[in-house]
C-alpha cells in the first residue's frame, strides 16, 4: 500500500503541516481584528496587538452599541435580510418549478429560460438601472435594497436542479389523486426540498447582509443605511460625515480599537451562521453545478 | 389553447419572476440609448442630443478609459488563472489527507473566507496591509523593508489578486473536490497492481480525471473576464492607485455617477455589456461542447 511507504509519509507530515498553515492564513485577519477589538486603546493604537488582546477591554464594543447610528443600521441589515431573504425564496421557489418541467410538458418552458438566461448574460449597466431606480421613485426608499435583486437567476438554477432529482412518479402519483400543479408543490414538493431550500435561504441570506454598493447608490441619508454600507462610509471611505456630527462621535469613531470592534460585529452573523451553513451549500454548490 | 389551459399554473408561477425580470433587467436595457446622447438628466431621453457614436469614439481616445480596460484584462485574467489553479493544487494536496476530522476542520476554515464581504475584509485588509501594520511587522523580521501594499502602483495589482485568491480559493476547492470523490477506486487499484506510487497515481489517474471539471470551471470564467471585482477594488483602492487599480466597473462609478457623465458611462457600460455577453455565450457553447455542460 502506497501510504506506508517512506517516501509518502515523509510527503504527508509535509503536506499536512502546509495545508494547516493555509487554513489559519485564512482566519488570522479575523483573528486580530478580534483581538484589536478586546485590547486598550492605547495598546492597540501603539500598534502592539497582534494575534492575543493586550490589556482587555470591552470598552470598544461599550461605546459601539451605545453608537444610535450604528444600532439602527443594524436594524435596517436585519429587516433587510428578512423580507429579502422571504421575497427572493418565493419567486425562486415558484418559478423553479415550471422551469423543472420537460419541454414536451411545459411548452413555454424555453422561451421562459431564456427570458432568465438573457438577464443573466446582459444587462444595461449600472447607469440606466440607476436612471430606472430614480423613476419608480425608489431613491432613498428602503424597498431598493429588497427589490431589484428579488430575483436571482443562479438561485432559481440550484433549485430548478433540485427538483430534477425528485422522482417522478410522486408527481405522477399526486395528479392520479387529483391534485393540481399548485397543490403538488406546496404539498409534496415543500416538505422534501427542505435542504435546497435551506441551501437559499442562507446564500440569500448572506448576500443581503453583505450588499453594500446599493445602499451607498441610492440612499442619501445614512440615517438609512444598512450595516454594511455603514460601515463601508466610515471604515473604508473614513467618511465621518455619515455619523452624527457630535464630535464625541467622531472622535469615537476614528478609534482603532472601535472600528475594529465595528468590523467584527458587522462579520459576526456570518460566523454564527456559518457552521449551519456549511452543512448545506457543499451540497447544494456541487447539486447545482456537477450534472451527468 | 389545450396546453395553455392545462398549463395555467406553470404560467402564474413564474409570473411574479417575469414582473421583476422586466422592471429591473429588461427595462434597464431601454436605457441603452444614453450612449448615443449627450445625456442631461433634465431633458431626459426625449430631450436629450442625438450625438451618435461620439462617446464611444471618445471612449477610444482618453487616455485613461484605454488604461482601465487594460487594467481590467489583466487583473481579471491573472485571477482567473491563479483561482483556477490554485484550488485545483490544494483540492489535490487537501484529498491526501486520510483524517477526516483533520480535513473537514481545514475545509471549515478555508471556505469561510468568500462569505464575508469585501466591506469587512477591506476593513481589515487596509489596516493590516498598512505600512506600520501586521504584515509589514512580520515582514520586518526578516528584515524586509515596509512595503505599501494598497498605495504604490507597482504592489497593489499583486495585493489586490493575492487578497482575491485567499479570499476564493477554499470556496473554489469544493468543486474539485468534489470530482475527486467521483473518481472510480478501481483506477487506483489498478495503478497499484502495476506498482504506481502515489505520485505516479496522481500524474496518470487524478490530474487526466479532473482535467474536464478544469476545463468547464475554466470555460465558464471567461464569461466573468470583464468583470475585475467591483467589490474588492472599490473597497480597496485609493487615488494613489488609479493608475494601475482602476478597472471598468469603478471607472464608470466615478465618471458616471460622481461626475455626471451619463452618457459616456453608458457608453462604457455597453461596451462591456456587449463583449461580456458574447464571452459568457462562447464559454457555455465551449462548456457544452467539451464537457456537456449545461447551465439550464
Amino acid at each position: 500500500m502506497y501510504f506506508k511507504t517512506k517516501g509518502y509519509r515523509v510527503f504527508n507530515v509535509f503536506n499536512t503541516i502546509l495545508l494547516i498553515l493555509l487554513s489559519i492564513m485564512c482566519i488570522i485577519p479575523l483573528v486580530h481584528v478580534l483581538a484589536i477589538s478586546l485590547s486598550s486603546k492605547a495598546a492597540a493604537d501603539a500598534n502592539l496587538v497582534a494575534l492575543w488582546p493586550i490589556q482587555f477591554s470591552l470598552e470598544a464594543y461599550k461605546k459601539t452599541m451605545f453608537n444610535p447610528v450604528f444600532l439602527h443600521s443594524i436594524w435596517i441589515s436585519v429587516l433587510r435580510t428578512v423580507i429579502g431573504t422571504a421575497i427572493t425564496l418565493c419567486l425562486t421557489f415558484l418559478a423553479a418549478y415550471p422551469l423543472s418541467k420537460d419541454n414536451s410538458v411545459f411548452k413555454g418552458r424555453n422561451i421562459y429560460s431564456w427570458i432568465f438566461v438573457f438577464s443573466m448574460v446582459f444587462t444595461g449597466g449600472l447607469v440606466p438601472f440607476y436612471i430606472v431606480i430614480q423613476k419608480l421613485g425608489l431613491i432613498d426608499s428602503f424597498w431598493v435594497l429588497v427589490l431589484p435583486g428579488a430575483v436571482n437567476t443562479f438561485l432559481v438554477i440550484l433549485m430548478l436542479n433540485f427538483f430534477r432529482g425528485i422522482p417522478k412518479e410522486l408527481e405522477e402519483a399526486a395528479f392520479i389523486d387529483g391534485a393540481g400543479p399548485f397543490r403538488t408543490l406546496f404539498t409534496i414538493y415543500l416538505p422534501i426540498s427542505l435542504p435546497s431550500i435551506a441551501t437559499i435561504t442562507l446564500f440569500s441570506m448572506v448576500f443581503h447582509w453583505n450588499s453594500w454598493f446599493d445602499g451607498l447608490l441610492y440612499l442619501n441619508n445614512a440615517s438609512q443605511f444598512p450595516l454594511a454600507t455603514f460601515l463601508q462610509t466610515v471604515i473604508i471611505q473614513q467618511d465621518m460625515s455619515s455619523m452624527s456630527s457630535s464630535p464625541k462621535e467622531m472622535e469615537l469613531i476614528s478609534q482603532t480599537t472601535v472600528k475594529a470592534a465595528q468590523i467584527f460585529i458587522g462579520a459576526a452573523p456570518i460566523l454564527i451562521v456559518y457552521p449551519f451553513l456549511q452543512k448545506f451549500f457543499v451540497k447544494g454548490m456541487t447539486l447545482g453545478s456537477v450534472k451527468e | 389553447m389545450k396546453t395553455l389551459r392545462k398549463n395555467w399554473p406553470f404560467h402564474v408561477m413564474l409570473l411574479p419572476s417575469m414582473i421583476f425580470l422586466l422592471i429591473f433587467s429588461y427595462v434597464p436595457m431601454a436605457g441603452i440609448v444614453m450612449a448615443f446622447q449627450d445625456y442631461k438628466p433634465w431633458l431626459g431621453f426625449t430631450g436629450s442630443e442625438w450625438v451618435g457614436l461620439a462617446n464611444f469614439r471618445y471612449l477610444f481616445e482618453r487616455q485613461d478609459s484605454i488604461q482601465v480596460i487594460w487594467n481590467t484584462l489583466v487583473i481579471a485574467v491573472l485571477k482567473l488563472i491563479f483561482n483556477l489553479f490554485v484550488p485545483f493544487i490544494f483540492a489535490i494536496l487537501l484529498n491526501e489527507i486520510r483524517r477526516v476530522k483533520l480535513q473537514r476542520t481545514i475545509q471549515t476554515l478555508v471556505y469561510l473566507p468568500h462569505f464575508l464581504s469585501w466591506v469587512i475584509l477591506g476593513g481589515i485588509l487596509i489596516d493590516l496591509l498598512a505600512t506600520d501594520g501586521f504584515a509589514n511587522r512580520i515582514l520586518s523580521t526578516f528584515g524586509v523593508q515596509p512595503i505599501f501594499f494598497l498605495g504604490d502602483n507597482d504592489w497593489f495589482r499583486f495585493t489586490v489578486i493575492a487578497s482575491d485568491v485567499w479570499k476564493e480559493f477554499g470556496y473554489n476547492t469544493i468543486i474539485f473536490l468534489a470530482t475527486l470523490a467521483g473518481i472510480n477506486p478501481s483506477l487506483y487499484e489498478a495503478a497499484e497492481m502495476d506498482g504506481a506510487t502515489r505520485w505516479k497515481q496522481t500524474l496518470y489517474v487524478t490530474i487526466p480525471s479532473m482535467i474536464p471539471m478544469v476545463a468547464v470551471v475554466g470555460t465558464l470564467a471567461l464569461g466573468n473576464v470583464l468583470n475585475a471585482g467591483f467589490d474588492q477594488i472599490f473597497n480597496l483602492y485609493n487615488p494613489l492607485v488609479y493608475a494601475k487599480g482602476d478597472i471598468i466597473d469603478t471607472f464608470v462609478y466615478r465618471t458616471a455617477i460622481l461626475n455626471g457623465e451619463m452618457g459616456f458611462g453608458t457608453a462604457i457600460g455597453l461596451f462591456k455589456s456587449v463583449i461580456s455577453m458574447i464571452l459568457i455565450l462562447l464559454s457555455y457553447r465551449l462548456a457544452y461542447k467539451w464537457a456537456n455542460y449545461r447551465i439550464f
